[in-house]
This record gives C-alpha cells, sequence and structure tokens, in this order.
C-alpha cells in the first residue's frame, strides 16, 4: 500500500478511488477530522486554532495571506508523507476544491519539488473523458505496486 | 445592558475558517446580540457568478463570495448587514472584497463593512466595527435623529482626551476637555467643567449618551441612557455640526490611537474603516513631532500651514523610523515649519494610502476629531485629495456632541 497524496485535497471521488484500488489516499479529510475529534478544540468549522497558520510558516512565510498558512498547516503534513501523488488540472468546484488559487499553486509545485511518482490528469469534460481518466488512475495505481518494495 | 433584537448578519468570506479566527467573529457578533451566518447558495450559482457578477477571479472561495453576495443584493437571502472578510495581504482577496462592498452599498439599503483579517484577529478587534453595523441596521429610526432636543450631555472617553458636552435645544452650552488619566475620574472632572460653563447641575440633565474606548465603564457610573461606539455618533455628530444632513458625505477622524474614515448617507453610516495597527497614522505621530519641536500640539498646525512637506525628505512611516527623518532633517538644517508640514502630510498620506481607498469619497469631505484642528492635516488632505475639506465647528467634541444628539431621542416625553 502506497500513501498516494491527492489534489484536490478535499476530493472524495479521488479519495475513493485510490482507497478502491488498495492504496491509501492523502487528503485533508483526514486532518481536519483529527481536529474535529479532539477533544477542547472549539473553533467551527474545522477546529483550526489561530496556532495551526503558525504550522503554517514552515510552508509560507508571514508576508503570505494567515488563510495559504492555515491550509499548509493541514496539507503540509500530507505532502510530507506522500509516496506518490495524483494531480487532476482545472478541476469543477463540485470535483473538490480547496478556496485558494495561492494555496493550490504552491501545493502543486511542492508536490512536483518531491521525487516520487505522479500522475498529472485534465478534469474529464464528458463521459468518454471521464472513463478514461479513472482507467488511467486505476493504471497508475497499479503500477504503484505494493509500496515499500 | 438591555438585550436587544437579534441582528443576523450574513459572513462573505475567503480564508477565515483557514485561518482560525471563526470563533472570534462568532464572539464578537455574539456581544453585540447578533448572529453570523453564511448565505446558502446553489453550486450553479458559483459556477456561473463570474459571468453574471462580470469578475473573473482563480480562488473559488471568491467566486463562492460574488455568489452570496449576488443572493443577498437579489433578495434570495434575507441579511440585516453584511460582513465581509479576507485574508490581509491577499490582493485578489482585497479587490473582490472592495467590489463586492461597492455592489451591496450601491444595490442595497443594508449595512456593509469589509476587514482584513490574520490570525491575529480577535473578537475585541472586531467589536467595535460590528457594534457599528448592528447600530445602523437595528436603529435607522434612531439615527434618523436631525434635532437635538431637551437638556442632554455626550460623554467621549477618548484614549487621549476625554471631552463632555452640554446641549440645549439644539445648542451647545457648555464643554471639557480633560486628558484621560483613569477614564472614570477624567470623565467626571469633564463633565463637572461643561455643567460649570453651562449653569447647570447634575439633575438637570435629562439623559446622558457615552461613547470611545471608556465607554462601557462610563454606562454604569454615569448610568447612561445610551452606550454608542464611536462610527455612529461621530458620523452623527460631523454631518449635524457640519449642517450636511442630508444627502452623501465622507467623515474622517484621525484619534489618538485609531482613525475613521465613514461614507454617510443622510446622516447614516453606510461603509466605515477602523485602522487602528499603525501609530505612524494617529494623532500619536502629531504629538510627538510637537514634542520634538518643543511646541504644543495646538501650535503644530500654525506651524504646518506656513512649511512646505516637500522640503524635508521622509523615508518611512513609521513612528520610530519616520520621526527619525524629521529629527535628522533639523539636524540639516530644515525649518520648522516645513518639519511640521512633513509630519501633517505624512500622516494623511498613510490614511489616504490605507483607508480612503476603501471607501467611496464623497463630497462634503468632513475632518472632525482634536487632529482636524492641527490646520496643517486638512490642508494635507485637501492637497492630496484635490476637494475641499470641512472643519466644523467644536470638530474636536464630535463624539460628545453626536452622543448628546443621539441620546435626546431617549428623554422620556
Amino acid at each position: 500500500m502506497v500513501k498516494v497524496f491527492i489534489y484536490p485535497s478535499n476530493s472524495l471521488i479521488l479519495s475513493d478511488l485510490i482507497d478502491r484500488f488498495g492504496h491509501e489516499p492523502l487528503a485533508v479529510m483526514r486532518e481536519v477530522g483529527k481536529k474535529i475529534r479532539t477533544a477542547g478544540l472549539d473553533s467551527p468549522p474545522i477546529n483550526i486554532t489561530p496556532e495551526d497558520p503558525k504550522i503554517g510558516l514552515k510552508y509560507a512565510a508571514v508576508e503570505v495571506p494567515s488563510g495559504v498558512r492555515g491550509r499548509m498547516a493541514l496539507l503540509g503534513p500530507l505532502l510530507e508523507e506522500a509516496e506518490a501523488a495524483v494531480i487532476v488540472a482545472e478541476p469543477d468546484i463540485s470535483f473538490g476544491c480547496m478556496g485558494c488559487a495561492r494555496t493550490n499553486e504552491l501545493v502543486n509545485f511542492l508536490v512536483r519539488t518531491k521525487d516520487i511518482p505522479i500522475l498529472e490528469l485534465d478534469y474529464p469534460g464528458n463521459e468518454e473523458d471521464a472513463k478514461a481518466f479513472v482507467h488511467m488512475i486505476h493504471d497508475f495505481l497499479e503500477g504503484l505496486g505494493k509500496g515499500g518494495e | 445592558m438591555a438585550k436587544e433584537s437579534l441582528v443576523k448578519i450574513a459572513q462573505l468570506s475567503c480564508g477565515s475558517e483557514y485561518s482560525g479566527i471563526q470563533k472570534e467573529i462568532d464572539t464578537a457578533a455574539s456581544m453585540v446580540d447578533a448572529e453570523i451566518f453564511f448565505p446558502e447558495i446553489s453550486i450553479e450559482d458559483v459556477q456561473n457568478v463570474e459571468e453574471n457578477f462580470g469578475f473573473k477571479v482563480a480562488s473559488p472561495d471568491l467566486k463562492l463570495m460574488m455568489a452570496r453576495a449576488k443572493a443577498i443584493v437579489e433578495g434570495k437571502t434575507m441579511a440585516d448587514a453584511v460582513l465581509i472578510a479576507s485574508c490581509f495581504r491577499c490582493a485578489e482577496g482585497a479587490l473582490v472584497r472592495n467590489e463586492i462592498r461597492r455592489y451591496i452599498y450601491a444595490n442595497s439599503k443594508i449595512p456593509v463593512i469589509s476587514y482584513s483579517f490574520t490570525e491575529r484577529t480577535t473578537s475585541s478587534t472586531l467589536l467595535t466595527r460590528l457594534e457599528a453595523l448592528t447600530t445602523t441596521a437595528r436603529r435607522r429610526s434612531l439615527l434618523a435623529r436631525e434635532h437635538q432636543e431637551g437638556l442632554t450631555a455626550g460623554i467621549d472617553s477618548g484614549s487621549t482626551t476625554t471631552k463632555a458636552v452640554i446641549m440645549k435645544d439644539d445648542e451647545i452650552i457648555g464643554t471639557g476637555w480633560v486628558p484621560t488619566i483613569k477614564v472614570v475620574e477624567s470623565a467626571r472632572e469633564s463633565l463637572e467643567n461643561a455643567m460649570v460653563e453651562a449653569g447647570i447641575t447634575r439633575d438637570d440633565i435629562q439623559a446622558i449618551g457615552v461613547t470611545g474606548y471608556g465607554r462601557f465603564l462610563l454606562s454604569e457610573e454615569f448610568n447612561a441612557d445610551l452606550v454608542q461606539e464611536e462610527i455612529t455618533v461621530n458620523s452623527k455628530g460631523a454631518v449635524y455640526l457640519a449642517n450636511s444632513q442630508v444627502g452623501p458625505s465622507t467623515v474622517i477622524d484621525i484619534g489618538g490611537m485609531d482613525n475613521k474614515a465613514i461614507a454617510v448617507q443622510d446622516g447614516i453610516p453606510g461603509m466605515f474603516t477602523m485602522g487602528g495597527i499603525c501609530a505612524g497614522a494617529s494623532g500619536r505621530f502629531l504629538e510627538m513631532t510637537a514634542k520634538r519641536l518643543g511646541v504644543d500640539i495646538t501650535e503644530l498646525g500654525d506651524l504646518a500651514v506656513k512649511g512646505m512637506q516637500q522640503n524635508v525628505e521622509m523615508n518611512s512611516y513609521c513612528i520610530v523610523f519616520g520621526i527619525q527623518s524629521l529629527v535628522n532633517s533639523l539636524a540639516k538644517g530644515s525649518a520648522q515649519e516645513d518639519v511640521a508640514a512633513a509630519a501633517c502630510y505624512s500622516v494623511v498620506e498613510q490614511v489616504f494610502e490605507q483607508q480612503l481607498q476603501e471607501i467611496d469619497v464623497k463630497e462634503p469631505l468632513i475632518m472632525v476629531g482634536g487632529s482636524s484642528l492641527i490646520e496643517g492635516v486638512p490642508k494635507a488632505m485637501e492637497e492630496l485629495l484635490k476637494i475641499k475639506v470641512t472643519v466644523p465647528p467644536h470638530s474636536q467634541y464630535i463624539g460628545a456632541v453626536g452622543a448628546a444628539l443621539l441620546v435626546s431621542g431617549f428623554i422620556d416625553k
């Protein structure tokens, strides 16, 4: 099982595909889930506290908007764990969305700087393309083997 | 304070949940008996908003903001007031924030405020802004008051000075002005001075209104009938004293600790900004300049109007490094008049760059507060904006006058 980073980072469809094909999706829902389930935090809606953007300082300096650093506090640890990545360019909002273009640019760049297998795809515009899209993801994930081999 | 009717504030924002400040926003809202909500819209509304609104942006959350703004203006969502917020230092966010604010202001009567936050934004920073926003939403009839009736007092507990006025049937009959040392004691002294000048006693006063930083403390001490933030009372006081209660106007108050720039329509604040990050854009900068020049603050303006700011090179707006520039200029032989003019220009230029870009400046432009009496300040503003600046009589008492005016609506008939 390989840890696969996905972009958009909150895409349920991508996360589900990675899971179905036998790998571990690195999705932001996992990080948010930890915060929601941690007792003692109460900062709705996703329990990020003013301390979290400071964790994001590792990836984006203080002159970067706090929203980018807050998002990087969630995404950074996932990026560091990643052993492979699937990136979908120009996705529809309903497919998954982190809301901030600057965060998206930074995340995409940081993924590409890692020496890991990366599959970059365009978001499908019709049913035929969608089938090919799933096939490509399947083939990529199959090619990853079982990880650690 | 008595519980007020609930004001529903629609939040249009990008990044607040990831900056960890949503709880701060919610807390500030609850302190003024308001509730934050996010307008419901469909995914199609977001997908089509660039075409419908006409602004193409890269960040999806900004599209969401625009779609929510349209839903409010088109009446698909009912909101009493709107808070627009995006991350500080995000250029795209700032552009959208400003355009949405203008759009709502131009197309609805819903009061709106915008704010750029960092992860350090706290509920206390937001409180005055939300208090002004909810007042405008809740008390339009009170704000429509154009005349002061009966015998009322207004006290403005500012960060530097405490002002008091006594008004009787549209006339100021007594004033008090003392440095703020201890909030309650200074207010007592200021009110006492005003009462002596007016020739009245405390029992003669029919209603008292309080405003400024110390307003909550004064509310208990004086059993005040009205406790109101500075945005609302300054707007009312300014248009009242400038005799400009009908139509548009712009009110600017450069205070000891923060500045207010308020776009007013028919005496009611619409868009406003409140600065409070940099002391270089505050009255404190002028006080320090006066001290360095060895003159009283009341003499600084007179010096400034005789000087040429262009003759002094200033490398920074900062209250430390900017003052250092002024000191260096004096060492090189610059005239005191030029240095005084440069100081006034520096403060005004920063207010212009950081705050006036955020509101639509419409004439008449009314400058109020103690700094408006430093003649170099309104002069510098006129030079920058190329429009005439009005400084009404008693402008230094603006908050106290606004409070005395508004509180006359609370007199038991």
